[in-house]
């Protein structure tokens, strides 16, 4: 951790639910009830299940109050994450309060009664089990099946204060109505107090989009606002910790091959193998061409390459790269090369991520190409386009390996992207591809804009593409307003003029042994 | 012959769990006088029991004989409550509640 080391006077239980613990710096206040709060279908119960199922990992046994489902709906919905509560069970890690309602049994009130039995088998089932977690879902629960009332606060109250003295610390979930307002239906945050967690499933633009955030700990410290999760399949819930990353990447110098030398070159001797690099250019510019390369400049250094394609498909994909001389079958039967294709619109932006970090984890790549980024912008806000984009890069700049992007910029010359906009910042390196008209005729240029630790060019050179791929040439010399996309032709005589004009920069550039002077190959 | 089984549901010896084993005992000896079964269950000695059974409030009457099951949570204080749930509907005065359908209030 970086300044937020201390974790205040409030000792932490890990919760082991994956990125959680990132934002509560260390977990739930250990011997404390937490209320997690969230409106229906906020995963609540998911949750709560979860925090138990972590902590039979980590031998921790818990207990599962329910006052809404029964054990066998939650026994049956949980199965689907791969949560074998009745072997926990037979285990004797794993015990059910059931306070749900039973169907068809009228219960008729006369005269004044307390909580007392259920204390007694919340008590009788943490001591079976020897608990240390606890959750409690939902407490809000009780007040359907016996009305709101003092009794029922008072009771309730109590219950919560001893979970105290059973040295367990919980979970208890309440059921809100609205996604901002009040924290709690019936009030219950007046029960649990300390600590408050909201989870939230807002509807914008259209796009459902899952947050948690932590209120409040007291007396312990936390990340401050919402953060995205998502509930996988395999997984459950996945918080997304963005401003919880850490800069700690380590910087190396070692350079790697962008598989066109000239762009190299142009690069200042290459990529460097931990950097991330984003490739910004109208559509048909040579993105995908670009990544192409990169690929298989990759396989040829020996580097195990992965691909992430959100546009093309693979046959479409394959295809064009046997156009330009690759063959990407080869490569992929030699276990070099992985190609993944998704169609951006399968799942929301979370879901992406996780998917695509499991991926990375399992094939242990050494460059990564997502081709393109501006693809995964239409199925989500820019909000989480921005925290997608974040996590990503954070995440493959923490594996130190090299990351390509690419970017469709939306006009055809000139403009920059939505995509560019929000990562520019978090890239190493930004390279440019843009149409050039020059004489009635459509060429295309490259330019490096960015070389995060090295000098680089900074010419706009033309290239062209043929059945062998890539190939730079020459700088446009009498050309100006290439990047703006308004195109001025410069006579020679102006050239010379301009070129008087800067001549400390020019004479600065040729100090440091800028690649411009040393020529082209074409 | 016992055509009613009652179990009542206590928590200990509490003034309140007296209270409703007498207020049961007394409504049973009017009004089914040697028809009648009754278990007092002291939750604390039979925890799981209690979990079995999904006992909630202390005290609780569950009726489990004649069915339906039934349950009476409380000191049992509102006789005519109790009547209710022990399906005595011919002792009740009014006629309005003899569907019994019908949740009470709490009166604590």
């Amino acid at each position: 951790m970086t300044w937020h080391n201390h974790r205040g006077p409030v000792a932490k239980l890990a919760t082991g639910i994956p990125g959680f613990d990132l934002i509560a710096y260390g977990g739930l206040p250990e011997g404390r009830s937490t209320l997690l709060s969230g409106t229906s279908g906020s995963a609540k119960t998911v949750f709560a299940c979860q925090y138990l199922a972590e902590g039979i990992r980590r031998n921790e046994a818990g207990v599962f109050v329910t006052f809404e489902e029964s054990p066998q709906a939650i026994r049956k919905n949980m199965e689907g994450f791969n949560w074998d509560i009745p072997a926990w069970e037979n285990a004797n890690k794993w015990a059910f309060v059931d306070v749900s309602p039973h169907p068809g049994q009228e219960t008729i009130i006369s005269g004044s009664y307390d909580l007392n039995a259920l204390l007694v088998r919340i008590e009788n089932a943490a001591r079976k089990v020897g608990a240390k977690r606890m959750s409690l879902d939902s407490l809000g629960g009780i007040f359907a099946q016996l009305g709101d009332s003092n009794t029922v606060r008072n009771e309730l109250f109590r219950i919560v204060s001893a979970l105290k003295d059973l040295g367990v610390t919980s979970i208890i979930t309440a059921e809100r109505t609205e996604e901002y307002g009040q924290v709690s239906r019936y009030g219950i945050e007046e029960f649990v107090t300390d600590n408050v967690i909201i989870l939230r499933n807002g509807l914008e633009q259209e796009k459902r989009r899952r947050t948690i955030e932590i209120l409040k700990f007291r007396g312990a410290t936390h990340q401050k606002g919402e953060y995205p999760f998502t509930v996988s399949p395999n997984q459950g819930v996945v918080v997304i910790p963005l401003s919880a990353i850490e800069l700690k990447q380590k910087s190396t110098d070692v350079r790697i091959r962008s598989g066109v030398p000239e762009l190299d070159r142009m690069c200042g001797g290459g990529f460097f193998r931990d950097s991330i690099i984003l490739l910004s250019g109208a559509t048909g510019t040579g993105k995908t061409l670009v990544t192409t390369m990169f690929i298989a400049g990759g396989v040829d250094s020996g580097e195990r390459c992965l691909l992430f394609a959100f546009e093309e498909s693979r046959d479409q994909l394959f295809r064009n790269a046997t156009g330009w001389g690759i063959d990407f079958e080869k490569m992929e039967a030699a276990g070099k090369l992985k190609v993944v294709c998704e169609y951006p619109e399968t799942g929301s932006l979370e879901d992406h991520l996780i998917a695509m970090k499991a991926v990375v984890d399992e094939f242990q790549p050494q460059r990564i190409a997502v081709d393109s980024l501006s693809a995964l912008e239409r199925v989500a806000t820019i909000k989480s386009f921005r925290e997608f984009a974040i996590g990503l890069t954070s995440y493959i700049k923490d594996k130190n390996v090299a990351g390509l992007f690419t970017a469709t910029s939306s006009s055809l010359l000139g403009g920059s992207s939505v995509t560019e906009t929000h990562i520019s910042t978090i890239t190493d390196s930004i390279i440019l591809l843009r149409y050039v008209e020059m004489h009635g005729e459509m060429r295309r240029g490259v330019t490096v804009l960015k070389m995060r630790g090295s000098t680089h060019e900074k010419n706009i050179r033309e290239f062209t593409i043929d059945h062998k791929g890539m190939h730079v040439g020459k700088p446009f010399r009498n050309i100006s307003g290439i990047l703006s996309g308004h195109f001025m032709h410069l006579p020679p005589g102006e050239i010379e003029r301009l070129r008087e004009l800067f001549k400390d920069d020019i004479d600065v550039t040729a100090a440091v042994g800028g690649p411009e002077t040393s020529g082209h190959p074409r | 012959m016992s055509n009613y089984l009652l179990k009542i549901y206590v928590t200990g010896q509490t003034p309140r769990s007296r209270r409703a084993i007498d207020n049961l005992r007394r409504i049973c000896e009017d009004e089914l006088r040697g028809k009648y079964e009754m278990h007092v269950i002291d939750v604390l000695e039979r925890p799981q029991l209690a979990e079995d059974e999904k006992i909630l409030a202390t005290p609780t009457v569950v009726k489990e004989l004649p069915i339906p099951i039934r349950r009476i949570i409380g000191d049992l204080s509102d006789a005519d409550k109790v009547l209710l749930g022990l399906d005595l509907q011919s002792c009740q005065p009014r006629s309005d509640t003899a569907s019994g359908k019908e949740r009470s209030v709490d009166l604590a």
